[in-house]
């Protein structure tokens, strides 16, 4: 342990590299790349041409539909609220402020499955406030909008997290220095502030979005899945595969998943790289 | 010679942190390693710790061959720039640290830790955590935890970067005086020209990687081997063209003078008492007069040549745009290879005025 | 002038009521309503007959195995964080990026793909499949993976790894190495190092991954609906929530928000102590 790997000459004064290096590999391994590389091995048995065939089926192509274009929505209702929610917590002070900045992570810690039935209880026509909004012909439980608020309610802590400590770090310096050259306090929130918060919302808005992508247990049951109406999200097809023992099926659709996962990974990586380099360069 | 470097090389990727460094230090001194960001001085310091190894060449502790013993067995005491004080154990658990790690018995450590305490001044201090105190108390601190093992060679990495410019000062003549009483062999690292003429026996100057100089300071000051010492050490500027004053000849193969402002004299036009010498003098404009604190800068031109002097400010005073007469006493004269002093042949032997 | 500052006063006042208007009002129906809805539903049927729902032989069994699960992945990942922290944070080396980015991939993975991975790996198709056989036929054992209590447990630590690694990373970061190398200079070895000098800077953050690791174990759901097929034997609270909910009747819908309460409450123990430990780490400082 005590000879350097790979790198010439290098000494290595704190102790636990060989040994640190060696658990973390091994456990990173066993317990998370080797499954997944397992999805990659099955899916690869599969022909091309199979493969093409098992992913363009009608009701995979409208889950995908289904689960970005709600999880898009979903993620752009919460950078407009987590903007307004990081905003109020940060700048002003009034009685309870910090019992609603507990309450952010509630998402977090409540189980999904919990937030999926009870959602779709009050979102029903005999809940509150399901009953009223159906009154007026508002059908949220079993229909789009639903799979919209489940995705709302587990996306809001991302975006109102990202943002917040950037707002808190702005001090409103920036924002004295506009005001005293003359802008007005929209000018200033839409040319000064805004765009110093835009890279944080952006992480937020793609943290929700990975999410809500791949969410399941607060979706499934106010969702209603019906193929027919549209409403099942993908990771319920991979289920549903799955119970059917259609594990290529399965793997498959999977597989476009973790792709479309890493390309965001890999995007909030970019996002936060850059923003780093940004401030750096001040 | 107790620490030695035998031509130790060292490159990060294609970086030359040490280019054949070779020096030795007797024992007990205080020794500075002098130069620019990027010298290598810190390298140099890192690789006598342990904290790097080099690529090729030799160090020597006491006579011992080090280069692969690792940094906790060398018998160092390492001053860190921002001192690495444990910042979750109060100043007496943090010179107790060392002592600990070596199993001393208890009461030993006690002892020891009490007397480094009072030698560094920090009585009654004792149960207080490191953000309780002022940086010049920290690196107190951090100077007794790296002595508080008895090790036979201290090394300080910047120390006193950390601390504000009003008691840096003070410091430094503290931490020298400290270093004698104890008689241990230090070395440390600065960029600061001043901290290192103020507080060093003897100052190695580093660039590039190679050892420019190494001497006491009086001489590295006084008689620069390179130009980058004679540029490096005390404030000067360059000038190509220096054979137009007076008493100077432009010689072959020099590329250039260096001229610091106290080889320059500056007399009023209409000063008498200097009548004998006012014809080896150059009349030059001032262009320049700037109150810096104890003396008043002067920027004058000769024949072109933009000369800086210094000039008390009980002499009389000296407006812009007057004439006044210049006398340049000596100058350091560059060429590929080295530097030399040249005096001004018109007074040379003849005895230096001064007002 | 004057005039001008009262209005503008006036609408600066607007703005911030009506903002925290918004917030609230949003909190209220997405996030509180909810929580009362739970309570709600689980009280419908009486007190006695929500204490009824919650001493089932399911929900008895469904308590033991997720509070099992959570116990071991907790454990597995406090291990796990505070390894692999200590080196993405105390060593530079090449690789390290990657090695960081792939410690995150279980924050981006649906879950169900993770029940699916598992499934891919020591189920039926499972390339692991033979290994397990051959180690039970060998040693007499039987273990299973899948459909088994193991492969619960294995999806909770894979839905959690990253979660207390990344709690501890940005605060060894800023905290930076120069403790531990003085540390490590003057002889100290790791395990001295780790607990005297790094253990007290990370502590609070520990304990708060710790804290979001164990209600993320406790409520996951997706992954394990993959991998535990049997009621009263590998289900956990939330799966045993699903199997109430989806058999439909009137009274296990009730029973199922009751067993849901449960867990509403740990939520709101989380999100308590979440606070006091972000309270007292700044505190702190």
């Amino acid at each position: 342990m005590k000879k350097p790997l790979k790198v010439k000459h290098k000494v290595r004064v704190i102790p636990g590299f060989g040994l640190t290096m060696g658990i973390t590999v091994a456990m990173l391994s066993m317990l998370i790349i080797i499954p997944l590389a397992s999805v990659l091995l099955y899916s690869l048995r599969l022909s091309p041409a199979e493969f093409f065939g098992l992913i363009t089926a009608p009701n995979v192509i409208s889950a995908f539909v289904t689960s970005i274009v709600c999880a898009l929505i979903a993620a752009f209702i919460n950078s407009i609220f987590g903007l307004i929610l990081a905003w109020v917590l940060v700048r002003y002070d009034f009685f309870g402020k910090r019992i609603l900045d507990g309450l952010i992570e509630l998402p977090f810690a409540l189980p999904t499955a919990v937030a999926g039935i009870t959602l779709s209880k009050m979102y029903s026509n005999t809940g509150f406030p399901g009953g009223f909004l159906s009154g007026i012909g508002l059908d949220v439980s079993y229909s789009h909008i639903g799979i919209v608020v489940a995705l709302v309610f587990i996306g809001i802590p991302f975006t109102v997290r990202s943002v917040q400590p950037v707002l808190e770090s702005l001090d409103g310096q920036y924002e004295e220095a506009a005001y005293i050259l003359g802008a007005s306090r929209r000018k200033t929130f839409f040319k000064v502030i805004l765009p110093e918060m835009f890279p944080s919302l952006l992480t937020g808005f793609s943290l929700a979005l990975a999410r809500g992508i791949g969410e399941y247990g607060s979706v499934i049951y106010i969702s209603g899945n019906s193929a027919k109406n549209g409403t099942q999200v993908v990771s319920y097809v991979i289920m549903q595969k799955l119970e059917r023992m259609d594990y290529s099926s399965a793997t498959a659709i999977a597989l476009v998943m973790l792709i479309i996962s890493f390309v965001l990974m890999f995007a909030i990586n970019i996002i936060q790289i850059r923003r780093s380099r940004r401030v750096n360069a001040m | 010679m107790y620490v030695e470097l035998k031509n130790i090389n060292k490159y990060f990727g294609d970086f030359k942190a040490a280019d054949n460094v070779s020096f030795g230090i007797e024992k007990g001194k205080l020794v500075a390693l002098l130069g620019p960001s990027g010298s290598g001085k810190t390298t140099i310091l890192r690789m006598l710790a342990g904290l790097e190894k080099p690529d090729s060449g030799e160090i020597y502790i006491d006579g011992k061959l080090v280069n692969n013993i690792p940094a906790s067995e060398r018998g160092i005491g390492f001053v860190f720039q921002s001192y690495a004080l444990f910042r979750y154990m109060t100043v007496f658990d943090n010179i107790a640290f060392g002592l600990e790690v070596k199993k001393t018995p208890k009461k030993q450590i006690k002892e020891r830790v009490n007397e480094l305490i009072e030698l560094v001044g920090l009585s009654g201090m004792e149960k207080r955590y490191p953000n309780q105190l002022s940086g010049g108390q920290r690196q107190r601190v951090a100077f007794a935890r790296a002595l508080a093992p008895e090790p036979t060679l201290l090394l300080l990495d910047e120390p006193f970067a950390a601390i504000d410019a009003k008691v840096r000062a003070e410091l430094r003549t503290w931490l020298a005086d400290m270093i004698h009483k104890v008689g241990i062999t230090s070395i440390f690292v600065t960029h600061d020209q001043d901290e290192a003429v103020d507080v060093a026996d003897n100052i190695i100057v580093t660039n590039q990687g190679r050892i420019e100089q190494h001497g006491a300071p009086q001489e590295i000051y006084n008689n620069p081997e390179t130009p980058f010492v004679a540029e490096f050490i005390g404030t000067s500027a360059k000038y190509e063209n220096y054979g137009v004053l007076k008493g100077f000849s432009r010689e072959e193969k020099i590329n250039g003078a260096l001229i610091r402002p106290e080889f320059v004299e500056v007399f009023k036009s209409d000063n008498t008492s200097i009548e004998p010498y006012l014809k080896y003098a150059d009349d030059g404009i001032v262009e320049n007069v700037t109150f810096r604190g104890n003396s008043i800068e002067l920027t004058i031109d000769v024949k072109g040549l933009k000369l800086t002097a210094l000039r008390s400010l009980e002499r009389r005073k000296i407006d812009v745009g007057e004439r006044v007469k210049v006398l340049v006493y000596r100058l350091y004269a560059f060429d590929n290879e080295g530097v030399k002093i040249i005096e001004n042949s018109d007074i040379a032997g003849k005895e230096t005025v001064k007002l | 002038m004057d005039y001008y500052d009262k209005k503008q006063n006036r609408s600066q006042k607007v703005t911030k009521y009506l903002l925290i208007a918004v917030s609230v009002i949003f909190i209220g129906v997405m996030l509180v309503l909810p929580l009362i809805s739970v309570i709600v539903n689980s009280l419908k049927e009486g007190i006695e007959f929500y204490f009824k729902s919650l001493s089932t032989e399911f929900v008895t069994s469904a308590l033991g195995v997720t509070v099992m699960a959570t116990l071991i992945s907790v454990g597995v990942n406090t291990l796990f964080g505070i390894i692999a922290s200590w080196l993405l944070t105390r060593f530079e080396f090449r690789g390290k990026n990657t090695l960081s980015t792939l410690i995150d991939i279980p924050f981006s993975v649906s879950p169900v793909i993770a029940g699916l991975a598992f499934i891919m790996t020591f189920g039926r198709l499972g390339w692991a499949s033979p290994v397990v056989d051959w180690i039970n036929s060998t040693f007499g054992t039987d273990i299973q993976i899948v459909f088994a209590l193991p492969g619960v447990v294995l999806a909770t630590i894979f839905v959690t790894f990253p979660f207390i690694s990344r709690e501890i990373i940005p605060v060894l970061n800023t905290v930076g190495h120069d403790e531990e190398e003085a540390a490590a200079l003057m002889g100290a070895k790791g395990l001295k190092i780790f607990r005297k000098i790094t253990f007290p800077h990370i502590k609070w953050a520990l304990l708060y991954g710790v804290i979001l690791c164990t209600a993320r174990a406790l409520g996951e759901f997706g992954a394990v609906h993959a991998l535990s097929k049997t009621r009263g034997q590998t289900f956990t609270l939330p799966l045993e929530i699903d199997a109430l909910y989806m058999s439909g009747s009137a009274d296990s819908i009730t029973a199922s928000f009751a067993v849901s309460s449960l867990l509403v409450i740990m939520a709101i123990v989380v999100l308590v102590a979440r606070n006091i430990v972000e309270y007292r780490a700044k505190k702190e400082k």
